[in-house]
């Protein structure tokens, strides 16, 4: 960016609500189904049908809401937002207008270590569209054809007040608000299938002057990669056309991401008149103070406040905290962990060092651990088991690998492997003394002050029981009986 | 078999005698409509085969001795804009003309559950928009009573069809006066139930915040029954009241001595045909020779009501109507300018002058920066109108006031001067606005033959005093009057 000017960025990020069934109506929201499976006569707006609210989703809204540390307003109200469109069946989307669910959040983003609160304005519930399908069919070169196994999906919009002043802010807000919403289980965090939107409106302003520029708002911002993308874009384009004279106009641009650039959609000019008023068919959403605490008390700790006990509580590095805390499963598993061996450091060093390498190496994705061969317990256990002296850490490293192929527990790896460690001093003895003989002038070199070949006998004990033999009898052993 | 001299609760009466059976009665009721439809008009779509087939459905039950419900093989007419599985639902409009409705409303189910034979469905002012049934995108309804006269409207088709004896009792809905207002013109007794008494699941919106279906019928004990049967909350309806239901028949015999009965001065207005005065104030003196105490009241807001309710209404069309746009039922006009012109020929075509004319008014209204000067404005009437009532019903029980401000008009009289037209609503908006129930009962006719109708009015749920009211009346002669 020009180094005279600074870009004024806000979000507004649609993300859909991880219920069973639609706002209005009992319908599944499952995801791929057949075109119209999903489908009743008030999803597809007939005649004489009327919207009935699913609760479920307010409270996933009030979540969403706390998560972002919004104020849940007492009254809420659903308003029509009306316009033509084929794929919406009754020519208005019911939404919540100038009576929000929740306002005046915020989130703590970092960029390159530096940390910033941004504003979150509002959250406001919503009913999805159906889907146009202009390709696919036989006859798509005339017609289009829709879908509404989508029409009436609960939505929430999270808009944040203009905080943001680059695209690599944009970038950490949407990391940590997706971060949350998933953590919350409110939202799949999922962008390519559209469960996860976002808009941006950018304008920009010379370094030092106060008023905004004229914005213009970006859609079509359907990948997280393109966020960033996109809104450099944008900026360097109204940076140009400011340099050249010329004067931004507010409209909406849609981004394309095949050429890397936006284009105009609509002028201000051409914006639709909405004309938003009550819809008269359903009542004030009120949520009382008892909603909201049933929802606060059912709510997991969230990202950033984990990393923050990982931190003081087990003495983690920030670095580390952050690596366990990057899902929820991951930081559950965690902590679970923790519980039952009451080892932070080692649980740490076992789940980033060789766990997440099987993860990777298997494409395990760890938003969802519930399949995962080895469990938080048989990790605690194979802890324990190194601790009292069962087996050796090395050894340790073979179990983890044969847990995870084969699920089994540590112990049965060990009793079956024959891996116990060996730590009857009688036992190595025969063999530190079966070493020495066999090995005679090494000893005498040894003796002689070749006291560098130590490692030598310990390896030579090790390959002799398999790696089982405990280290530190093995060491004492050999010192004692080299020194003759 | 005409059902003008019979009541529902005999009817049912003679089936438990085994003096009729269902079959009979249902026979006769189609072939009474063949005689007599083709000069009222009061239907759109007949439902022979399958009232029949309820027909033998009851029979077999009155052969078993099993105990019948209590409307078993009651005839019954529906508007057509209430949804009614596998029939046409067309709101005499053009647009839905050959839309078929894959549910039943609410209303149409509990009637049914209750041993009701629906004959079929009948016609109304498009969208339920109107006061004469003139609006019907198919043919005009003609009133019973004088065929060159208007039946009154919305619900035109609905009260032609009971007061020509084609139906024992019908459903109706009521906006702005569209069940009461044509109750007035045919004769017969129509009510507004109170605003969320009756689930408007599967009625076609027109105003969503003033419709309500209710009953049409000859006798005010009928409209009872009827009542009982479709009243209380649905959860498919998120504005219907969880309101328990009182009994309405049972108390309907209590004499109305010591009742206060308010005449609102606001509503004798200059204008106001002389005779439709005179059966209000012969009204008024017969309540007084029951015991009744007669006050005279004021609603001082009434004057604005019109306005209001024709902003609100047209508000809520303009939105409820978007859905009709020829995407994905109804009527679609091939069109060679893409979308916007495949909506503009399929509404232009499938919409009447008056439908268009209030999607224009509401839309204008709710338009951005007029929003607050009409819209809201409306909104805050609404609200005083609704406090002049609550105030008025401190002092009086119910209130009382003509129907309509004259008798039914001739066909075509009003159809180019829809201001005249609008002001026939004048007295049974203001129920709408403020939630309140209303019934229309026959007070009498005028020197033409023509009846005239009187309108209760009561406090919110308080549908039992209300019928209460009108039985007296309706027992002490009333009709007569």
């Amino acid at each position: 960016m020009a180094n005279n000017y600074e870009a004024v960025i806000g979000l507004e990020c649609h993300a859909q609500l991880l219920t069973n069934s639609k706002l209005f109506c009992s319908c599944s929201t499952r995801f791929g189904e057949a075109p119209n499976m999903n489908t009743c006569p008030v999803c597809l707006g007939l005649p004489g049908a009327l919207p009935v609210l699913n609760r479920l989703a307010v409270s996933m809204a009030i979540k969403a809401g706390l998560g972002v540390n919004c104020r849940i307003n007492p009254e809420a109200q659903w308003s029509r937002k009306n316009y033509f469109y084929p794929d919406l069946p009754k020519g208005y989307q019911i939404t919540q207008y100038d009576r929000p669910l929740a306002q005046q959040g915020h989130i703590e983003i970092s960029v390159d270590g530096v940390k910033k609160t941004v504003r979150i304005n509002r959250i406001h519930m919503e009913e999805d569209a159906g889907k146009s399908l202009h390709e696919g069919f036989s006859d798509s070169s005339r017609n289009t054809h829709l879908d509404f196994n989508r029409s009436g999906v609960p939505l929430i919009e999270i808009v944040t007040e203009p905080d943001l002043r680059s695209s690599a802010e944009a970038y950490d807000y949407l990391s940590r608000l997706k971060e949350i919403l998933e953590y919350l289980e409110v939202n799949d965090g999922n962008m390519e299938e559209g469960s996860l939107r976002c808009d941006a409106n950018v304008s920009v302003r010379r370094a030092g002057e106060e008023k905004f520029g004229t914005r213009t708002e970006l859609k079509n911002i359907n990948s997280f990669r393109f966020v960033q993308k996109a809104i450099d874009y944008e900026v360097a384009r109204q940076i140009d056309v400011i340099e050249t004279g010329g004067r931004i106009v507010q409209e909406t641009r849609l981004w394309n991401s095949e050429e890397e650039r936006t284009v105009s959609m609509r002028s201000k000019e051409e914006a639709h008149d909405y004309r938003y008023f009550p819809d008269p068919d359903l009542p004030l959403l009120v949520v009382d103070n008892e909603w909201v605490e049933t929802v606060r008390h059912s709510m997991p700790a969230l990202p950033e406040e984990r990393r923050r006990r990982l931190v003081q509580e087990y003495a983690l590095s920030e670095y580390d905290a952050g690596v366990l805390t990057a899902t929820r499963a991951l930081s559950d598993f965690f902590e679970e962990t923790v519980k039952r061996s009451g080892q932070p450091k080692t649980a740490a060093n076992w789940i980033m060092g060789d766990l997440l390498r099987f993860y990777k190496e298997n494409n395990v994705d760890t938003k969802d651990l519930s399949q995962s061969p080895v469990t938080p317990e048989m990790l605690a256990d194979m802890i324990r088991l190194v601790e009292n002296g069962t087996i050796s850490g090395k050894i340790a490293k073979t179990v983890m690998e044969e847990m995870y192929k084969t699920g089994k527990p540590a112990q049965e790896i060990i009793e079956e492997k024959g891996l116990v460690q060996i730590s009857n001093s009688g036992e190595i003895e025969k063999i530190v003394d079966k070493v020495l003989e066999d090995n005679a002038k090494p000893v005498e070199q040894y003796r002689a002050g070749k006291t560098g070949s130590f490692g030598f006998f310990v390896g030579q004990v090790m390959k002799a029981t398999g790696g089982r033999a405990n280290p530190q009898t093995v060491n004492d052993l050999l010192r004692k009986k080299l020194a003759g | 078999m005409n059902l003008r001299n019979i009541t529902a609760d005999k009817l049912v009466a003679l089936y438990r005698n085994r003096d009729l059976t269902a079959t009979e009665v249902i026979q006769g009721v189609f072939e009474e409509i063949e005689r007599t439809d083709k000069d009222v008009r009061a239907f759109i779509t007949l439902m022979r085969d399958r009232a029949l087939e309820d027909a033998r459905r009851v029979d077999a039950k009155i052969q078993a001795g099993e105990t019948l419900e209590p409307l078993a093989g009651v005839p019954v007419a529906i508007k057509d804009n209430m949804a009614v599985r596998d029939v046409l639902t067309t709101c005499g409009s053009r647009i839905l003309e050959n839309y078929i409705s894959p549910y039943t409303a609410t209303a149409v189910e509990r009637l049914r559950s209750a041993g009701a034979i629906v004959v079929g469905k009948t016609n109304m002012d498009e969208f339920a928009m109107g006061s004469s049934t003139e609006n019907s995108g198919f043919f005009v309804t003609r009133n019973p009573h004088d065929l060159t006269r208007v039946p009154g409207g919305s619900s035109g088709g609905s009260a032609a069809s009971v007061a020509a004896g084609m139906a024992l009792v019908a459903l109706g809905s009521d906006t702005g006066g569209s069940i009461r207002t044509p109750a007035s013109f045919c004769g017969v007794v129509g009510v507004k139930p109170t605003y969320g008494r009756v689930s408007r699941y599967g009625l076609v919106a027109f105003a969503s915040s003033l419709d309500q279906i209710g009953p049409l019928s000859k006798t005010v004990h009928e409209a009872a029954q009827i009542l009982e049967v479709i009243c209380g909350f649905d959860h498919y309806d998120s504005t219907s009241a969880d309101t328990p239901v009182d009994e309405i028949v049972k108390g309907l015999d209590q004499p109305v001595k010591q009742i206060r009965i308010g005449v609102p001065k606001e509503y004798f207005v200059d204008g106001m045909d002389a005779e439709v005065k005179a059966k209000i104030q012969a009204a008024i003196r017969l309540y007084e020779s029951l015991g009744c105490k007669i006050e005279e009241i004021s609603l001082p807001h009434t004057e604005y009501a019109v306005a209001t309710y024709y902003l609100i209404a047209t508000a809520e069309a303009s939105s409820n109507l978007a859905r009709y746009d020829g995407v994905r039922y109804g009527l679609r006009q091939a069109a060679n300018g893409g979308l916007q012109d495949m909506y503009r020929q399929t509404r232009m075509a499938g919409f009447g002058k008056e439908v268009k004319r209030r999607i224009l008014l509401g839309t204008y209204a709710l338009s951005s920066g007029y929003y607050d000067a009409y819209y809201l404005k409306a909104l805050k009437v609404r609200t005083l109108v609704l406090r002049d009532f609550q105030k008025a019903f401190e002092r009086v029980d119910v209130i009382l006031t003509p129907t309509a401000p004259t008798v039914a008009f001739k066909i075509g009289e009003k159809t180019d001067d829809p201001l005249s037209m609008y002001l026939s609503d004048i007295f049974t908006i203001t129920c709408n606005l403020a939630g309140l129930p209303g019934i229309s009962v026959p007070c009498g006719k005028n020197s033409e033959g023509l009846p005239v109708g009187l309108q209760l009015i009561a406090n919110h749920f308080q549908e039992g005093p209300l019928l209460q009211v009108a039985h007296q009346f309706e027992k002490a002669g009333g009709f007569l009057l």
